[in-house]
């Protein structure tokens, strides 16, 4: 099989070419680490594979922090780095004047120092991998100009090209900024979601003293600025708070040329560069280079395999990291269509967790307007996006808004993070960035209390939901195969399923309804609504009887959470719900105040009694007002996702995307009820499944139990945060909150064994995971930790005392 | 002491580069100098009651003049005469009573001797908070990323020197027509009249304009009781108040018209002419307001009301945007500027309206002409309509408009406050062959081309202290941003890290006046109060400017209203390429 290169001008003409060269590890994400680490290996043996000069130096890079905050950034990014065996440290500022001579280092509260990254020619690079690519090869085409990709039956069958066609079964769009319209020009248009900025930096003449060339690199993310060695001089640039973006209408020019070089955009960030470096006053200007760069709506990458053309990959839209992320980013593009499927999870990066949604060229505009500088912003936990805000809103969006609640968004989708009363102070509770307890404390707990003793009602209509029906059998045979658990359950159950991959690992995870014989529905998280429409779209036959249908719009979902949710819910329905007549995991259709088709499940997402009601959006408000107004006397309260993030978690309730990935299997998170592994037929993921089962697992989610950490006084733990059994590194935590009935910080995560010899993986046994001593590492301290592989159930639990009865709960909340 | 130092604010804002700080100081100070004894001439003569126009330049002397003329000894008199736009002179002993703003020395001479002068300034922020107090912004939406309109919206913003202020403005889509409809109304003796025009006018002009089938279908649905189409959406700041009392008067006056109007048709479908409906809607609310004022209200606050308004006068300036279609309808001395931005991308200023005032010689021309030849000399007096009035047209000012009988009439009939109050019952003098004043607007029509890139209109506060060239450029430069300030390039030359940084902090500080105002008119309002000698804005001026007491403030400025319009220059462009 032939493979081709096409490119529009000459090779590295984009934004690749101009950039500046530094390839830095010290990222956010661990699969950026991983990328970044993976290209600074390869780059470095790139000039002895293809004797081409790369102007590789590892000068290692130097991030500065002037406030305490930011120090505490970096300290969680250095402990995930050194985890995954790339060398940092966190320094004091004596110790950057002893590193780097010219920098002012007065206004540093610390910074960290990462020795093994490095910098190069960017263009040198990319010259020296198409020639190692040639070697192998690969044909390269200059100056071609793609016109569109051909596609027949949702699969790639060549690419139209001004000098004619070229037949072939994988096309990846690695057209940068282009991107976007070229994913756009095809017949069955693919969505990219990018856009463009102006992006400047300054070059100068050398120094009377040339700056030595393994001089290191300086990030000062509080002054916006990245500041290198360039041919005896400096190269500096930065990401300014008003970003200028550019091409919004697609009129591109054919090759990247210098755009005007804008010195007064420039100024707040040469007077930066001029704070830190007082002594460059002198040094003679070269030139302002104005290079586009391409951000995304979330400040990740795209790569992967288009939800709706076969065939057709996508790697672009780096946010101004190409460099450093292109190495590993396109080794794990190349295993993702040689394999299937990438060696790590990626899903972070996949194109599939956007939709169309994403792809207005106004939202993007004004979305990367706050992309960009969020690149040197200080990123705290649970940060929202500003910009491109209440696209998609349920029909209670003002009800509830007007109530006091604060949004956060998913996928386009408002949700409620929690409901401010009215008597609190709603400036202050803007200010809640921050990496240690939250104001939003007292709120939360209030509104888990509630939903402990009483009733809440959350609106949780982001979540993505499908029908599918069939004629006869078609629908249940599908689903049988496709998901782990038995589907062929008696009409009105539910049952948690997750659908796997061929290695058994979760695609997505989701609770089935079976509303009828022929029909169910199909709840996934919310972010699953393109990728899993792929996935089953991928798997179902062509068969008109068999009926696929995305019904995420028509339905309001509201989940009542609590004891008294029962009572609410009969006195609304003049129908019995008591566990004998309606049993855990059970759907009814029923009548709730006027409003008939009601789909209620006792479910509710987080171990607690309670409903989820499905509506119809027409009634999604009448019912709402019914049992608002009902549930006063039970002490009814609105309440939002950070409250169901606190239950879920203390519950041990694991979630997709943030504990489940593709890569993680029920058995290794003590799912193995879910998997019906002798259910009569086949599914996918079932050889895995039994392999696992006969060898055991190598990793095992864990829930953890912070014992000596002070809530008031220490670090948050978010996620991602390293976990240390005996000492040893054994994973990371994947999502965290606080119990408020166990009053502690509970952290989920994954717990490997890896061998102290050889650091392979080996088996993980419930007893290894018994009779560990864990520590968790939040930015760089580390607390002690019970590690629990069940929940914690009566344990803890609140019972509240007679004597602490007050009027005040006699109030109305 | 603290004179206004031309030298030294120059140093600051003016100089374009670091190197040329050398600016000739002493060219200030003679003119300054020679600026008081302009003030010891026309003060000895208290029957002079207003001073020729007073420009931005000399109210800055006259202001330094004003602070700290207690030292000098020029306080017999107060420094500056605001163009109060009526003038009268009833019996003297009312003088006083008549002139607050002259009276005002009076009072508080003794006060001014006992305290020194007192160096308060305003604060940036609280500089802000005054000038965006009344500011607002109207965005047309887009409509899929698209903004078909030939309008991309405005900005408004008024800044008040009288209290109550007597401006008013207003904005409006008609929703029924296609078109916009913007204008400022400058009031005179109260702000009734302009409160009501600025309610009033734009549905007026929206009738002439609806088609007959419209005008029936509405009238239908009133007759039957159904919902009626709503005819325009406005575009209001929250200060921006209609009456909610008169509401129903005003409606039934305005049915009244467009049942007219249908009576009227004579069933031929012509074409409805911009112009035409521009002249009958504002004769005809003018008419309304004089007929309601005959009439009377069982209501004795709408009663009072109405006769306010009568007695009352307000000049508008009005512009009604319609695709590439701008007509211009002005009553009075308020103006409509063109912002024409040339190929060089330099601003030029084009005059959409003419003020009726004096300084219009057609206009005097027109009023000798529609009076009796013995009244030549009486018409027009002291640059005055017969001695008292600036503007020559107006809405309202039934005192210049009814019989004398007529006044008598409505005034002895009328509540008793307006039977105390003089003014009204004030007749002019040389009053012989009314009407004199007219609200008959003069429509001037432009059709717009790219070049065209916005629309200021103004009550005369502003024109009274820039100048329109000003004023336009200022506003395109702000609208423009950055862009136009000739960007630097290093192409060739030696420039050190430092010199460049030196220059840039120079043109940001030039350029941060620009920043603070997210609204094209609060920044024409900063310069218009805190420019000093050099064209730029004077932060010290500027807070002084502010933060001078309610009965000063009209001593030192009118009360001044702002719309800036802005054009789409690609819509325009598209309907020029389709013809």
């Amino acid at each position: 099989m032939a493979e081709v290169v096409l490119s529009q001008k000459r090779l590295a003409a984009g934004s690749t070419r101009f950039c500046a060269g530094i390839l830095s590890t010290a990222r956010h994400l661990t699969i950026e680490q991983k990328m970044a680490d993976y290209s600074n290996k390869l780059y470095h043996q790139l000039e002895q594979e293809t004797g081409i000069h790369t102007g590789y130096i590892r000068t290692g890079s130097i991030f500065l922090a002037q406030t305490q905050d930011r120090l505490i950034s970096l300290k969680r990014i250095n402990s995930r780095l050194n985890v995954i065996g790339i060398p940092s440290e966190i320094i004091s500022p004596k110790k950057v004047a002893e590193l780097h001579p010219l920098l002012n280092v007065h206004d540093l509260v610390g910074a960290m120092h990462v020795p093994e990254d490095a910098v190069v020619s960017s263009a040198d690079v990319a010259l020296a991998l198409a020639s190692a690519a040639s070697q192998n090869g690969v044909q390269i085409y200059d100056r071609t100009t793609i016109l569109h990709v051909m596609v027949r039956k949702g699969q790639v069958t060549g690419v139209e090209t001004d000098k004619g066609q070229i037949q072939c079964h994988y096309f990846v769009n690695c057209a940068g900024q282009w991107a976007y319209e070229l994913g756009l020009s095809n017949e069955e248009p693919v969505s990219i979601p990018l856009h463009a900025c102006e992006h400047f930096y300054l070059l100068t003449r050398p120094w009377e003293t040339p700056l030595q060339s393994n001089t290191p690199t300086i990030v000062d993310a509080d002054g916006r600025i990245y500041i290198r060695n360039w041919q005896g001089g400096i190269l500096s640039g930065g990401f300014e708070k008003n970003p200028k973006p550019i091409f919004t209408e697609g009129k591109n020019q054919l090759e990247i040329q210098n755009l005007q070089e804008d010195w007064d955009h420039f100024e707040p960030l040469l007077s930066s560069l001029l704070r830190r470096m007082p002594e460059l006053e002198t040094l003679e200007i070269m030139k302002l280079v104005n290079c586009p760069e391409t951000f995304t709506p979330d400040m990740r990458c795209i790569m992967g395999e288009s939800p709706s053309v076969r065939g057709y990959f996508v790697l672009a839209g780096m946010n101004s990291a190409g460099l450093s992320f292109g190495g590993g980013a396109g080794r794990y593009l190349a295993e993702w269509m040689v394999h299937g499927y990438p060696s790590e999870s990626v899903w972070e990066l996949d194109l599939k967790r956007f939709g169309a949604l994403q792809s207005s060229r106004t939202f993007l505009r004004h979305r990367v307007m706050e992309v960009m500088p969020l690149l040197y912003d200080l990123k705290v936990p649970r940060w929202d996006f500003q910009t491109g805000r209440q696209l998609r809103t349920s029909p209670l969006y003002d009800r509830l808004d007007a109530q006091g609640a604060r949004w956060m968004e998913k996928h386009g989708f408002e949700r409620p993070k929690y409901f401010v009363p009215p008597d609190k102070d709603l400036l202050a509770l803007e200010q809640s960035k921050t990496f240690y307890k939250p104001d939003w404390f007292e709120i939360v707990e209030s509104e888990v209390k509630c939903c402990k003793e009483a009733v809440c009602v959350i609106d949780m209509s982001s979540f993505t939901k499908f029908e599918i029906t069939s004629t006869g059998d078609q629908a249940l045979e599908i689903l049988q195969y496709l998901f782990s658990n038995d589907l062929d359950v008696p009409v009105g159950h539910i049952v948690h399923t997750g659908m796997l991959n061929e290695g058994g690992g979760y695609e997505n995870d989701c609770s089935i309804a079976r509303l009828s014989k022929r029909s169910f529905f199909m709840i996934s998280p919310t972010d699953q609504q393109v990728h899993c429409w792929a996935w089953l779209k991928k798997y179902m036959p062509e068969d008109s009887n068999l009926i696929l249908e995305d019904v995420t719009w028509k339905y309001t979902a509201l989940n009542l959470i609590g004891p008294r949710a029962v009572d609410v819910l009969s006195e609304l329905s003049y129908a019995p719900m008591t566990p004998d007549h309606f049993p855990s995991l059970f759907c009814k259709e029923m009548s709730v105040g006027y409003a008939n088709g009601i789909r209620v499940m006792s479910m509710t997402h987080t171990g607690e009694p309670g409903f989820m009601l499905y509506i119809p959006i027409e009634y999604a408000l009448h019912v709402y007002n019914e049992v608002m107004s009902v549930g006063q006397k039970y002490g009814i309260r609105n309440a939002g996702y950070y409250a169901l993030r606190s239950l879920r978690v203390e519950k041990f309730f694991a979630f997709w995307g943030q504990d489940l990935n593709t890569l993680t299997t029920p058995l290794e998170c003590g799912r193995e009820s879910r998997v019906k592994l002798d259910k009569g037929m086949d599914f996918i993921g079932r050889d895995a499944l039994l392999q696992q089962k006969q060898n055991g697992v190598y990793k095992r989610l864990t829930m953890f139990i912070l014992d000596d950490h002070d809530t008031d006084l220490d670090l948050w733990p978010w996620w991602g945060e390293p976990i240390y059994r005996n000492g040893q590194y054994v994973g990371k935590t994947t999502s965290s909150a606080y119990g408020y009935t166990l009053e502690r910080h509970v952290c989920l995560g994954f717990v490997h064994n890896f061998s102290e010899d050889t650091g392979e993986e080996q088996v993980v046994t419930a007893d290894f995971i018994n009779r560990g001593e864990y520590e968790i590492d939040i930015a760089g301290q580390r607390f002690q930790a019970k590690a629990k592989l069940y929940p914690v159930t009566s344990l803890f639990t609140h019972k509240r005392r007679k004597d602490d009865v007050e009027l005040s709960d006699l109030h109305g909340k | 002491m603290d004179w206004p130092v031309p030298g030294r604010a120059s140093a600051g804002v003016g100089a374009p580069a670091a190197s040329t700080v050398a600016l000739p100081l002493p060219r200030g100070i003679p003119v300054r100098s020679s600026s008081l004894p302009l003030f010891s001439d026309a003060m000895p003569a208290p029957t002079q009651l207003f001073f020729p126009l007073i420009r931005n330049c000399e109210l800055s002397r006259i202001y330094g003049t004003a602070c700290y003329c207690h030292h000098k000894h020029l306080c017999c008199s107060p420094p500056y005469i605001p163009q109060s736009r009526l003038r009268y002179t009833p019996h003297p002993t009312y003088a006083t009573f008549y002139r607050p703003k002259e009276s005002w020395w009076q009072y508080t001479q003794g006060r001014r001797y006992a305290s020194t002068p007192q160096k308060f300034y305003l604060t940036p922020p609280q500089v802000n908070s005054i000038l965006k107090a009344n500011e607002y912004s109207f965005k047309v939406p887009e409509f899929d990323g698209k903004n078909v309109s030939s309008v991309l919206g405005f900005d408004s913003n008024q800044l008040p020197a009288n209290a109550p202020i007597e401006d008013r403005r207003s904005a409006a889509t008609c929703l029924q027509t296609r078109g916009m409809l913007l204008g400022v109304f400058d009031g005179h003796a109260g702000c009734a009249c302009s409160q009501a025009v600025s309610e009033r006018l734009f549905y007026y002009i929206a009738v002439s304009l609806l088609p007959h089938e419209t005008l029936l279908e509405i009238e239908n649905a009133v007759e039957s009781g159904r919902a009626l189409l709503p005819i325009l959406q406005w575009h209001k700041h929250p200060n921006d108040y209609f009456s909610k009392e008169a509401s129903k008067l005003y409606f039934n006056s305005l049915r009244t018209y467009w049942q007219e109007l249908i009576d009227l048709n004579t069933g031929e479908s012509t074409e409805i002419d911009v112009k035409e409906a521009l002249i009958n809607a504002f004769k005809r609310l003018d008419n309304d307001i004089s007929l309601e004022a005959q009439v009377g209200d069982p209501n004795s606050f709408l009663n009072y009301l109405v006769l306010r308004v009568a007695f009352s006068g307000a000049t508008a300036c009005v512009a009604h945007v319609d695709g590439v279609d701008l007509h211009v309808a002005n009553t009075g001395d308020s103006r409509a500027m063109l912002g024409v931005q040339e190929e060089d991308g330099s601003w030029s200023a084009v005059t959409l309206s003419n003020d009726h005032n004096a300084q219009n010689e057609r206009e005097v021309e027109r009023l000798k002409l529609e009076h009796p030849k013995n009244e030549a000399k009486s018409v027009v007096k002291q640059d005055r309509l017969l001695g008292l009035l600036m503007p020559f047209r107006a809405f309202g000012d039934v005192k210049f408009k009814w019989s004398i009988d007529l006044q008598k009439r409505v005034i002895e009939s009328g509540p008793d406050q307006l039977n105390d109050n003089e003014y009204t019952k004030f007749i002019p003098p040389n009053y012989y062959t009314p009407p004199y004043l007219t609200a008959e607007p003069e429509v001037t029509y432009h059709r717009l081309r790219p070049q065209d890139k916005f629309l200021v209109l103004a009550t005369d506060g502003l024109w009274e202290t820039m100048h329109r060239q000003d004023v336009v450029r200022i506003v395109g430069e702000y609208l423009t941003g950055m862009h136009h300030q000739e960007p630097i390039a290093v192409g060739g030359y030696k420039v050190t890290l430092g010199q460049m940084h030196g220059l840039l902090t120079e043109r940001r500080a030039k350029m941060s006046s620009v920043f603070e105002d997210q609204n094209a008119a609060t920044h024409l309002i900063r310069h218009a109060v805190g420019n000093n000698e050099f064209g730029a804005v004077d932060h010290e001026r500027l807070s002084k400017m502010l933060s001078l007491p309610e009965e000063l403030a009209r001593m030192y400025r009118d009360d001044i209203t702002i719309i800036v319009v802005q054009f789409n220059s690609h819509v325009v462009g598209a309907y020029q390429k389709q013809e």
